[in-house]
């Protein structure tokens, strides 16, 4: 059995509620000794009777302070790819800049082997009046390489990032996947032990995309430790061995990564915001209810069941020429479909009042995955709202499902024949086969 | 739903793992860590004199200008009240620029340093490395500025027919005991910055102050009075100055009080910001 690269033991982390930063200004610290010189002999006393307590008891529920992270423990063993999963502030990115040591736990310990490169962001420290050369030291040297391991790899991460016509050309002047392309370039050429990554791989063009997913794959295999958080859950699957799931700042799971996936989309699916709701105005008309009406009960929708999309409208007054749409979108962020109805399709929204708008998909062809809802109306957009997954559960077929594969399906029929080979007419003995037949037998 | 991971709990605790755990607040700073990340305390400081002077026409001609204009403009000054502030057997354009020249080394680093933690927020969010490699950093990209000074300073000398003498040799001293008031006052300052944002107004102010109260355009010799030279002495830029103009020009003498003071109080500076610096360094990240 391999050794553990990353061992975390009860690590916890508290903020302070409000400010990240208690004290803005120098007056109000003076202010605060000033306080703290009268109530400190009592709060010594105090807290001499009850032991030793960290200012602003964080124990206390009713204090101001909470807990991004609570005890949480877990391994990871060398060679080994842990994705780590959650929902906005689960505690992930905390995690992360505990491990990269960005800032201190407030209690608990990790222990890491070997060197740890974090990249939290693409380009961290990239200047816009240098050079791409110039930025490439910069840049390798904040991620923790000396200068003559960035010399050393120095035209293999210009090869990679394709930039070598721009290398004297000043950052400022590149496009964003340029950009992109040489922040990763470097970050790929880390040789650390232990590599941190948070959500990088959520950006740039696919194609490019695919380069960094297929060298982190490579990173890993060279028995290098990989610790990934990532929204993109189908990055997740692919690249992660074992999976922990983050809640409240808790632990909730750690398991296999297909284990973990579950659990979370499971308990993503429980939640309340699965739904969009908001309140009436007075003055002008707005969405105040959107809900996708999925085939299985938390948001779930097995694939090739109807799909039923809700949205309520109030209008404070009749509307002329109004215009409703949505857009399903993945989990990489790219609308896959868009749907729409306009007054001008049929009259709709033209009284005062409150109206349900209900669009049916008899057979969806949204390949597995998650997904949420634009909702444009008006000038208004609402984004990322109503969270669903679908699920290929129900169609097995021969091969299992690889998330990614395709952004849809699509109904297609398929004709085989044998071509006798003494004449190129025959359509003798020709089979039928329909990929909706193959997917509904089971 | 507590599950905690069982599955390693048959793994021994390894040796070899390196442990972390919330620091002690008070602790020395950690040599051997800010020696590995050296190259990026060098990358660092050319970022800043590269960026200094990208998009400019005269490019590093303006770490000229600055100090000569200072230099007419109290020359001037001087000439229009008929008396100098130095001492009549030098050429009053030399002293001021000895002065000069080590004041900018100083203002510069001061100013920059104690802003490296704000101005560098992007990098302290985001990655790992001591903190003290901003500060560093900032000091060391003023040095390209002050070796054009030091031309500059050169050329006035030969000019003005004031040659150096054995003296000389002692230059690097008085630069490094500049370097280090700079940094002693720039970690305290850059930590304070961080933590709180009023400090970014008190700088420009110390530093308008503390050119007045440095020998930069006067020589302590020529202007302060005996008796008041043993608390003048608590300024410990006062014998750095006065050092270096004398190791330049080899007039004068040594000036054994100024730098006698100076020594230990910049010890105490020093050591007692380094201890700060570290102490709320784990708290940049998240106050920043």
């Amino acid at each position: 059995m391999t050794r553990p690269a990353v061992r975390v033991e009860s690590l916890s982390k508290c903020y302070r509620i409000g400010s990240r930063e208690p004290y803005h200004r120098f007056s109000e610290l003076l202010l605060r000794w000033g306080r703290r010189a009268i109530i400190a002999p009592r709060e010594w006393m105090h807290r001499a009777r009850l032991g030793a307590v960290p200012n602003g008891n964080p124990h206390d529920p009713a204090s101001n302070h909470f807990w991004a992270l609570k005890d949480v423990s877990f391994e990871v063993h060398e060679g080994e790819v842990l994705g780590i999963v959650g929902r906005n502030g689960a505690g992930k990115s905390t995690l992360l800049k505990i491990l990269a040591r960005i800032t201190e736990p407030t209690a608990g310990r990790f222990g890491l082997r070997g060197r740890v490169a974090s990249l939290l962001e693409v380009g961290t420290g990239f200047h816009p009046e240098l050079t791409g050369r110039d930025n490439i030291y910069l840049n390798g040297a904040v991620l923790g390489m000396t200068r003559k391991e960035i010399h050393r790899k120095f035209d293999e991460i210009v090869a990679f990032a394709e930039t070598e016509r721009f290398l004297e050309t000043p950052v400022k002047h590149y496009s964003s996947g340029m950009h992109m392309r040489l922040a990763f370039a470097v970050a790929a050429h880390l040789e650390p032990e232990i590599l941190i990554v948070d959500e990088v791989l959520a950006v740039g063009d696919p194609e490019f995309q695919k380069k960094c997913i297929g060298r982190m794959g490579e990173v890993a295999r060279s028995g290098r430790t990989v610790l990934l958080v990532s929204h993109d859950l189908n990055s997740i699957a692919t690249l992660a061995d074992r999976c922990i799931l983050l809640h409240a700042g808790k632990l909730l799971s750690a398991d296999n990564t297909a284990t973990v996936l579950n659990t979370y989309a499971e308990s993503l699916h429980r939640s309340e915001d699965t739904v969009y709701e908001d309140a009436k105005s007075q003055n002008s008309p707005k969405v105040i209810f959107a809900a996708v009406e999925t085939s299985s009960p938390g948001n779930l929708h097995l694939y090739g069941r109807p799909l039923r999309v809700r949205l309520e409208i109030a209008t404070p007054r009749a509307l002329a020429n109004a215009r409703v749409s949505f857009q399903f979108v993945n989990a990489r962020g790219t609308p896959v479909a868009h749907l729409w109805t306009f007054d001008s399709d049929r009259p709709m929204l033209r009284s005062a009042g409150h109206h349900r708008l209900v669009c049916t998909i008899d057979s969806p062809r949204l390949y597995m995955g998650r997904y949420t809802l634009n909702v444009y109306f008006g000038e208004t957009v609402l984004r990322d709202i109503c969270p669903f997954e679908v699920s290929m559960r129900e169609m097995p077929r021969e091969l299992p499902w690889q998330p990614d594969t395709c952004a849809y399906l699509e109904d297609a029929s398929w004709e085989i024949h044998d071509v006798p080979t003494d004449s190129l007419e025959g359509a003798h003995g020709s089979k039928h086969y329909y990929n909706e037949a193959i997917i509904t037998t089971k | 739903m507590e599950a905690r991971p069982t599955v390693h709990a048959a793994i021994p605790p390894s040796a070899d793992l390196v442990w972390y755990s919330a620091r002690r607040p008070w602790a020395v700073i950690d040599l051997t860590d800010l020696w590995r990340y050296r190259d990026l305390v060098a990358i660092l400081a050319l970022r800043d004199v590269k960026v200094r002077y990208r998009q400019t026409i005269i490019g590093i001609a303006w770490a000229l200008i600055q100090p000569l204009a200072q230099l007419v403009i109290f020359a001037v000054l001087f000439g229009l009240l008929g008396r100098t502030p130095v001492e009549p057997s030098m050429p009053f354009v030399v002293s001021a620029m000895c002065g000069l020249v080590v004041w900018q080394l100083f203002s510069q680093s001061v100013s920059g340093a104690s802003q490296s933690l704000v101005a560098n927020t992007n990098l302290v969010t985001k990655v790992y490395f001591p903190r003290l490699v901003l500060p560093l950093a900032a000091v060391l990209g003023v040095l390209v500025d002050f070796a054009v000074g030091m031309a500059l300073l050169a050329v006035l000398m030969l000019s003005f027919g004031v040659l150096p003498t054995v003296a000389i040799i002692t230059v690097p001293f008085f630069v490094l005991l500049t370097l280090l008031v700079a940094l002693a006052i720039a970690i305290w300052l850059s930590a304070l910055s961080a933590l709180y944002r009023d400090f970014q107004y008190v700088v420009p102010f110390l530093l308008q102050v503390a050119f007045f109260v440095s020998p930069v355009i006067y020589q302590t010799s020529a202007l302060i009075p005996a008796t008041w030279r043993p608390l003048y002495a608590l300024n410990p830029l006062a014998g750095a100055i006065d050092g270096f103009r004398w190791a330049m020009s080899g007039q004068g003498h040594f000036p054994w009080l100024t730098v006698g003071v100076s020594i230990p109080l910049l010890a105490l500076a020093l050591s007692t910001g380094l201890l700060y610096f570290r102490r709320v360094e784990r708290t940049f990240a998240d106050r920043i």
